[in-house]
């Protein structure tokens, strides 16, 4: 860890110390609206440095991660109601009942030799199976819901129960906890077996590299921190329903960031994250203003301005950004 | 009971043939240009609107209009391959997603602007009609829309196989490096391929017209549908496409009927599950 | 090869939020003069619920003139949710930034939750104009009103209603079944029929429940199910389309009932059934709340639909936009009492609202320390001529009832 902080450009520590205060010191001097929108941001930096793991490193293609998601939201929101068990506690449950589930499905695919686009559609299946099956089971509420009881006053971070502030400082915990995590794993062994499997499967294969055990490995971290991405949504929300949560509009806004931002960096989720949360809600902001207030034309904008991303920065914003801020390479 | 559960797999049968042009569209461009369409259904949607406004217009019965539309979104097809697609053939899935994805918004919230969230049907004369056949209750609209999406289909095939544009495809689709090393124009045929993609998709989408009604929030459902019967049946593989479809219309109505309605689509999911599992190249596909 | 490219550095973060907080920063706080209340309206006017949620918007527009002749002063915002949650959030912290005294919204549970979690941490009011999950008002939300029944409630007022409705016309159906979309709003009502049909001493024996997936593409196998128990009576909960595929198929599968009846749901009065169904509309019959045809407010707001919605016919929207009337007109009403736009003031005075004159059929709005109206009665509407019909009760009923339907074939 420390190596690769030595690897940082003096001007790339200045900002990333900047933008550190930047954020912890955002809750003291923006206002509420803008606040619930940093921790959209901070929450899909979150999930996209998870989701990143197992697809920027070790090069698989999930578009199910709603699954893992809905999973860990349930797993604690169930245990709290039902048991009394705080979101602390629950979390371990929550990642555990979520790696088993990522484990099977990375187990059933690549065992099998099911790989790529293949893959991508068995992890799609795997979501759907799971929310239609949420949508019958009686214990959380089926297709009704499940809803945590409210007491607003409350600062209760025990039970992770409070106002915007109490999120905001959580998400950005989660979110530095796993940019930090990422980083270490990116240049430990691991992660260089993960891109020695990521660029060619057969030649890792051939050098020794057990490519189904790294894959899993992979698919067990991001499935394991994508729960605590659920947990917290779920306590955030404090209602969940299958239909939300599990459906496969959630999979697909949670790997937008990372793509967008740059696959496979450790910075890309964060970008991605800090570009698309508040493109849309200024999109929004500005249609209203601008009078152009017709239903689904903010939506138009916002895929076209993917469209236009992913044309002219195939590879990501991030990598990018860093060559012209001169921060792509150590100076030593 | 067996004269009912008989009538369920025939219905379910019918359904799924259109179910099955509709997956076949997405079968033919992956198969050729290992493009996954993520914006599939979305635009099965748009060919239902077309199908509306031809009828709502012209009084033209979607059976008949489906020729101009197919026509249409072969133009549309081939257009949107020459500009958006072709220069993300090759590139990671992941690029194609997004770009997919991306159009896939921009499709579905124009048709919103455009038509209303509100859904649109198509009233023909014999909309509620149905056959009597012995003890079966057979609709009369999805007796014509599975007989044209075979007749569509079958077209298919034999373009496929016997003209030289459909062997040039073929041949692309075997061996790339191959068919431009003979002189194929690739770039062209990628983009016929796209349109005849979009062929399936727009005669589809009139064919939908006539069982369900437009509406603009549609289109992921039958994508997410489509690719169901694409896996199933072997991405890349005509046949499989249909039989696909044909498994998934039968199975969802048998479990449907036997089991609890609204878990209907938890068996073509778990279904496609097994499938990728035991013969990940799908009941009719070539090995990975 | 990505590996190379992506070295640390964070500065362009940075400029990406700086950028990113000055476009969002831009709308000025204003806070309105406290002689106007400034009501922020959220509803998911695209996504998948955009049909009921611009049906609600036509309400809230029309409703603007309405209120000023009645001699409120207000002035609304009209915010898209997009069908989203996390949208609902955000867009309700801007509004309440932006100066919006209370809150009305949102259509549907999972946003007005949404939106309660903001109005409650800001103290400011949300009224629900239409969400029927029970929660909504058993979470123990301060800063929350509903004048919209629970699942529950719809089911007790719609069994209880067609009950009338049967021995008002004779019919005497023995079974029935029971078709529910698997949604948050059909689960709803499946567990007020699972709780209160037992105990409602309805003349006909419930002999299933089905539940179908509102995604499902057609309802042909759930019609054959249904058919092959061959009840006297459908009770549906639907999803606006829905209905069109359910009746389309019941024709086509030649299954005649005596009566396809809702305890309380959408779907069997909206413009695209008629417009898909033509005659086969007809007879359907739901146990809703309705817009009163006899009620002032009611009639002033027709007259200004017809002049502002030529497009939209008022007896088919005015459920959607009677109870978004209904929720600002309370909200109107509040602030006219408070004398103030302070959200714990206007909290004070809504939960001490009573209101006689409104748009929707029943007695003077009023909350129970929960937030909740419990006395939303049900009407009984039928189709007829392809126009939603009141019914029952007999002192707001433009015609009779007529059951059982007749048959499909022949209809005109």
């Amino acid at each position: 860890m420390t190596a690769l902080w030595n690897e940082i450009p003096r001007h790339g520590k200045w900002l990333t110390a900047l933008l550190l205060l930047v954020f912890i010191a955002a809750p003291l001097v923006v206002d509420r609206y803008l606040l619930s929108v940093l921790v959209l941001v901070l929450y899909f930096a979150y999930l996209g440095q998870a989701w990143n793991l197992l697809m920027g490193f070790a090069g698989q293609l999930s578009l199910g991660h709603a699954l893992y998601l809905g999973l860990g939201a349930y797993t604690a929101t169930t245990l709290w109601l039902l048991f009394g068990i705080g979101p602390w506690i629950g979390v371990f449950v929550a990642i555990a009942v979520a790696a088993a589930a990522g484990l099977i499905v990375g187990w059933l695919g690549w065992r099998f030799g099911v790989e790529g686009v293949y893959f991508a559609l068995l992890t799609i299946a795997f979501a759907e199976f799971t929310r239609i099956g949420f949508d019958h089971l009686g214990l959380t509420g089926a297709s009704g819901g499940l809803f945590l009881p409210v007491s607003p006053t409350a600062h209760d971070w025990w039970n992770l129960n409070g106002g915007v502030h109490l999120f905001y400082y959580v998400a950005l915990i989660l979110a530095i906890a796993a940019t930090l995590l990422a980083a270490w794993l990116r240049q430990s062994p691991l992660g260089y077996r993960w891109l020695a499997v990521r660029e060619d499967p057969e030649a890792a294969q051939a050098v020794g590299i057990n490519v189904f055990r790294v894959r899993m490995i992979a698919m067990l971290i991001s499935a394991g921190m994508t729960a605590v991405g659920g947990v917290f949504y779920g306590f955030y929300y404090r209602n969940l329903f299958p239909s939300q949560i599990f459906d496969i509009s959630r999979s697909i806004e949670l790997i937008l960031g990372p793509i967008i931002g740059g696959l496979g960096t450790i910075f890309g989720p964060i970008v991605g994250a800090i570009i698309l949360t508040p493109v849309g809600e200024s999109l929004t902001t500005f249609m209203q203003s601008s009078g152009l207030n017709v239903p689904g034309a903010k939506s138009i904008f916002y895929g076209i301005i993917l469209m236009i991303i992913i044309s002219l920065r195939p590879s990501g914003v991030w990598p990018w950004l860093a060559k012209h801020l001169r921060l792509d390479r150590p100076k030593s | 009971m067996t004269a009912i559960t008989l009538n369920i797999i025939v219905q379910g049968l019918l359904t799924g043939l259109v179910y099955g042009l509709m997956a076949l569209g997405l079968s033919v461009i992956f198969g050729v240009m290992r493009v996954v369409n993520f914006a599939h259904g979305e635009f099965a949607v748009v060919a239902m609107y077309a199908a509306f406004i031809l009828f709502e217009r012209l009084h033209l019965d979607p059976l008949i209009s489906l020729l101009p539309i197919a026509v249409a979104f072969f133009i549309l097809g081939y257009g949107l391959q020459r500009t958006l697609i072709n220069p993300f053939i090759g590139r990671a899935e992941h690029e194609q997603f997004i770009l997919l994805v991306g159009l896939a918004t921009v499709v579905i919230n124009v048709l919103l602007i455009a038509f209303g969230p509100d859904a649109r049907p198509v009233n023909l004369s014999y909309s509620f009609d149905s056959y009597d056949v012995g003890p079966l209750i057979i609709d009369k609209v999805r007796v014509f829309a599975a007989l044209a999406a075979l007749a569509v289909s079958a077209a298919l095939f034999l373009f496929f196989r016997y003209t030289r544009t459909g062997t040039a495809i073929r041949a692309c689709a075997d061996n790339l490096t191959g068919a431009a090393v003979v002189g194929l124009n690739v770039k062209q045929l990628y983009a016929v391929t796209f349109g005849i993609g979009f062929v399936c998709i727009g005669a589809a989408g009139a064919l939908m017209e006539t069982i369900a009604d437009a509406s603009p929030s549609l289109g992921p459902s039958y994508t997410l549908m489509a690719f169901v019967i694409v896996i199933i049946g072997g991405l890349g593989s005509m046949a499989g496409a249909l039989v696909g479809g044909v498994l998934i219309g039968v199975s969802e109505a048998l479990a449907g009927f036997f089991i609890q309605p609204s878990m209907k689509s938890m068996f073509s999911f778990a279904l496609l599950i097994l499938v990728l599992i035991l013969r990940p190249q799908g009941l009719m596909g070539r090995r990975l | 090869m990505l590996i190379d490219r992506s070295k640390f550095s964070r500065r362009t973060v940075l400029a990406g939020t700086a950028a990113g907080t000055a476009v969002l920063a831009t709308p000025s706080i204003l806070r309105a003069q406290a002689q106007t209340l400034k009501i922020a309206v959220l509803l998911p006017r695209s996504g998948y619920l955009a049909q009921a949620g611009q049906s609600c918007h036509r309400g809230a527009l029309v409703s603007a003139p309405v209120l000023a002749d009645l001699g409120y002063k207000v002035e609304m915002v009209h915010i898209d949710i997009e069908s989203n949650p996390d949208v609902a959030r955000t867009q309700a912290e801007r509004a309440i930034n932006e100066g919006a005294h209370c809150i009305v919204g949102a259509f549907d549970s999972a946003g007005t939750l949404a939106i309660a979690q903001v109005c409650e941490q800001r103290q400011v009011p949300l009224i629900v104009n239409i969400a029927a999950a029970p929660q909504l008002t058993e979470q123990g939300y301060k800063f929350l009103v509903r004048n919209f029944p629970t699942g529950q409630m719809l089911v007790s007022g719609g069994l209880q209603q067609l009950k009338t409705l049967i021995s008002a016309t004779k019919v005497e159906p023995k079974t029935a079944v029971f078709l529910h979309a698997n949604d948050t709003f059909g689960m709803a009502q499946r567990q007020g029929m699972d709780k209160l049909f037992p105990a409602a001493n309805m003349p006909f024996k419930l002999v299933e429940s089905i539940a179908y997936d509102p995604k499902a593409q057609d309802l042909s196998v759930e019609v054959t199910k249904m058919r092959s128990l061959n009840p006297d009576v459908l009770l549906v909960v639907t999803r606006a389309a829905d209905a069109i595929k359910l009746i389309r198929d019941v024709v086509r599968q030649k299954f005649q009932p005596m009566a396809i009846l809702s305890p309380g749901s959408p779907g069997l009065y909206d413009e695209e059934f008629f417009k898909a169904l033509g005659p086969l509309a007809d007879f359907c019959a739901y146990a809703l709340p309705w817009a009163n045809p006899k009620s002032k407010s009611s009639q002033a707001l027709e007259a200004a639909f017809k002049k502002m919605q030529p497009d939209f016919r008022f007896p088919i929207e005015c459920f959607n936009v009677g109870f978004t009337f209904d929720a600002l007109l309370t909200a109107a009403d509040a602030f006219k009492r408070a004398g103030s736009t302070n959200g714990v003031e206007l909290m004070k005075a809504l939960k001490s609202t009573n209101l006689v004159d409104h748009a929707m059929i029943g007695p003077p709005i009023t909350f129970d320390e929960k937030g909740q109206n419990n006395n939303i009665p049900a009407a009984v509407v039928q189709n007829r001529g392809r126009v939603p019909t009141v019914v029952l009760p007999a002192d707001v009923a433009t015609m009779t009832p007529v059951l059982p339907a007749p048959p499909w074939q022949g209809r005109t």
